[in-house]
């Protein structure tokens, strides 16, 4: 996909490789780099996967893959959870008693 | 620009980067030993609470509601024994103007930027300081980076965070998002020094004097409503500065005879820097990965010398399992009638347990609920929750083990605060305290620093010492 010079991106780096990252980190987490995201406009015309150079929200400069044009947000309300019904069904029951409530 | 930027270059420079990022020089008030001046620091660098007041007053923040959880302290009554049953108040937080009680924090921290000419705020932070510090930099005209540690190496991201992300992004802000790992203090200082903005640290004196105003408003509230003050309050603790600010803010209200808890979320067995581990968990702060660590060496911060101390003020600590809370909070929703965050909640939880040790005469204080919304909210967080494989039922949350499932409590009776023994924390705060310093004796001072440092006496920081084979000069 073709991204436009000035378009709003989200673009991904590296901040640290695997082998620098801090002595104090986790085993786990050393196997692993340190990465990045961060938006901005695109400074000129480029491919998702290219790297690419955006200005951010407070004019900074940043260097990274580009990722998504136009970044979304795509978190919500999770799958719905159907224990949670009880929850509020046993308290009414403990507070009120059966018929009471009704 | 020839300046070496390698991690290790970067962190050497960490001292003078910080200096002219906060506008702070911690030297002034150390001794050259264990202990440093922290009031004197308070009072230097903080602002008085008129100040405080006034500052907040003007961008909106504070003068929450006070609400009676009627139909909590009813449930809680039916299962204590007879007598017993506190009255149980929610000091209602999420009404600040960036849904949390950090707006407290944000606002002395932005005023104090803008005041010495700062361009911009940073603040290293996953959690509701973000979007206070972008809601306070946006009504006071100045740019803001907020740096989160939000994805694991899979990129799957905690949903809590990344709505925190688009929060901060709806007030302006720009969001830097990284994996898991304590490195973030490294982007954190690169930021700092190539932008020249202020340090917004939630350790600053003016970010904790910031939340003095939580805790004399709740006392005035009180004195208002009731004709007295609070028996008991309930501070959700993480690192520490909810409940040091709270606890001083009674203090400056004269209300000397609260009792200060502390309650975290119980995540004991997960390890926070581990990116296998990092979307095990449910909670991303009011926990005991924060709250543990930053009571037993506070100035492990991103400042030199933290100003939350909660050793300093707690009178107990307590924590409350994964489930516990996540009850709480549909409980708060079904039987209050008011949706709030999970995290939030942690101090309900708590007492809505303690509530049932207290006769009904006395009255207790969860004092801040958070805002919700899609990612932040207890049906998103359960679902990634079995999404990465951690089993969710009824039982005792007892039994709960954190990163492998999370405990709805079967019956409401079964939600039982834990005490975590103070004391322990305590003698290991004085421990790191000689750790750090490297010293085989200290003075008098030092002495005296410890004794208020942990809330204690002499014969308990003298028993410590003499264990550790430290001596006393003078």
């Amino acid at each position: 996909m073709k991204a436009c010079k000035g378009d709003w991106v989200l673009i991904h780096n590296i901040v640290l490789k695997a082998s620098e990252r801090a002595p104090q980190v986790p085993a786990d987490t050393k196997e692993v780099p340190l990465e990045c995201w961060v938006k901005g406009f695109l400074q000129s015309d480029g491919e998702i996967g290219e790297e690419v150079e955006v200005k951010t929200m407070t004019g900074r400069t940043e260097k990274g893959k580009l990722i998504e044009v136009n970044p979304t947000h795509k978190h919500n309300y999770g799958k719905f959870v159907p224990e949670l019904l009880k929850i509020g069904m046993d308290l009414k029951e403990v507070l009120y008693g059966g018929e009471a409530h009704e | 620009m020839n300046r070496d930027m390698s991690y290790e270059a970067v962190m050497g420079r960490k001292n003078e980067i910080m200096k002219k990022a906060i506008g702070i020089d911690y030297e002034v008030f150390e001794s050259g030993s264990v202990a440093f001046d922290y009031e004197k620091m308070m009072k230097e660098t903080g602002y008085s609470l008129d100040e405080m007041q006034q500052i907040q007053g003007s961008t909106g923040v504070g003068n929450t509601p006070l609400l009676e959880m009627k139909n909590l302290t009813k449930l809680a009554r039916k299962l204590a024994p007879k007598g017993k049953g506190a009255r149980i108040f929610l000091k209602d937080e999420a009404s600040n103007p960036s849904g949390s009680f950090k707006a407290r924090r944000a606002s002395n921290a932005v005023y104090h930027a803008k005041r010495l000419g700062y361009k911009g705020v940073i603040a290293a932070t996953s959690g509701n300081y973000g979007a206070a510090v972008a809601s306070q930099a946006a009504m006071q005209g100045l740019k803001c980076i907020i740096v989160q540690e939000c994805y694991d190496s899979k990129g799957m991201g905690q949903p809590e965070i990344i709505e925190k992300a688009r929060k901060c992004e709806a007030y302006g802000a720009e969001v830097i998002q990284l994996t898991v790992g304590p490195e973030l203090f490294y982007t954190f200082l690169n930021l700092l020094e190539e932008t020249g903005y202020f340090n917004a640290s939630l350790y600053t004196p003016f970010g904790i004097a910031g939340v003095e105003t939580l805790g004399y408003e709740i006392a005035m509230q009180f004195r208002e409503r009731e004709g007295r003050d609070p028996d008991v309050v309930v501070c959700t603790n993480a690192g520490g500065g909810n409940l040091t600010g709270t606890a001083r803010g009674l203090i400056k209200a004269g209300a000397n005879g609260v009792q200060v808890v502390g309650a975290s979320v119980d995540l004991s067995g997960l390890h926070m820097a581990s990116d296998s581990q990092f979307n095990k968990k449910s909670f991303t702060t009011g926990h005991t990965g924060f709250g543990i660590p930053f009571a037993t060496w506070p100035d492990r911060s991103d400042v030199p010398r933290s100003a939350a101390r909660p050793l300093r003020y707690i009178d107990r600590y307590v924590t409350v399992a994964q489930g516990e809370v996540f009850y709480m909070t549909e409980s708060l929703a079904q039987l209050e009638g008011l949706e709030r965050g999970p995290a939030g909640n942690t101090s309900l939880a708590a007492a809505f347990s303690l509530a049932q040790e207290l006769d009904e005469d006395k009255i207790i204080v969860a004092q801040e609920t958070e805002y919700t919304g899609a990612g932040k909210h207890i049906q998103p967080q359960l679902s990634f929750a079995r999404d990465n494989g951690i089993e969710i039922f009824f039982g005792n949350p007892k039994e709960e083990v954190p990163g492998k499932n999370i405990i709805f409590p079967k019956e409401p009776r079964f939600i039982k605060a834990v005490d975590i023994d103070v004391n322990k924390l305590k003698k290991s705060y004085i421990k790191n305290c000689i750790e750090k310093s490297n010293k085989k004796e200290i003075t008098r001072e030092d002495l005296e620093f410890l004794v208020k440092d942990t809330k204690s006496n002499i014969e308990f920081v003298k028993s410590i010492l003499l264990e550790n084979e430290i001596n006393i000069l003078g």
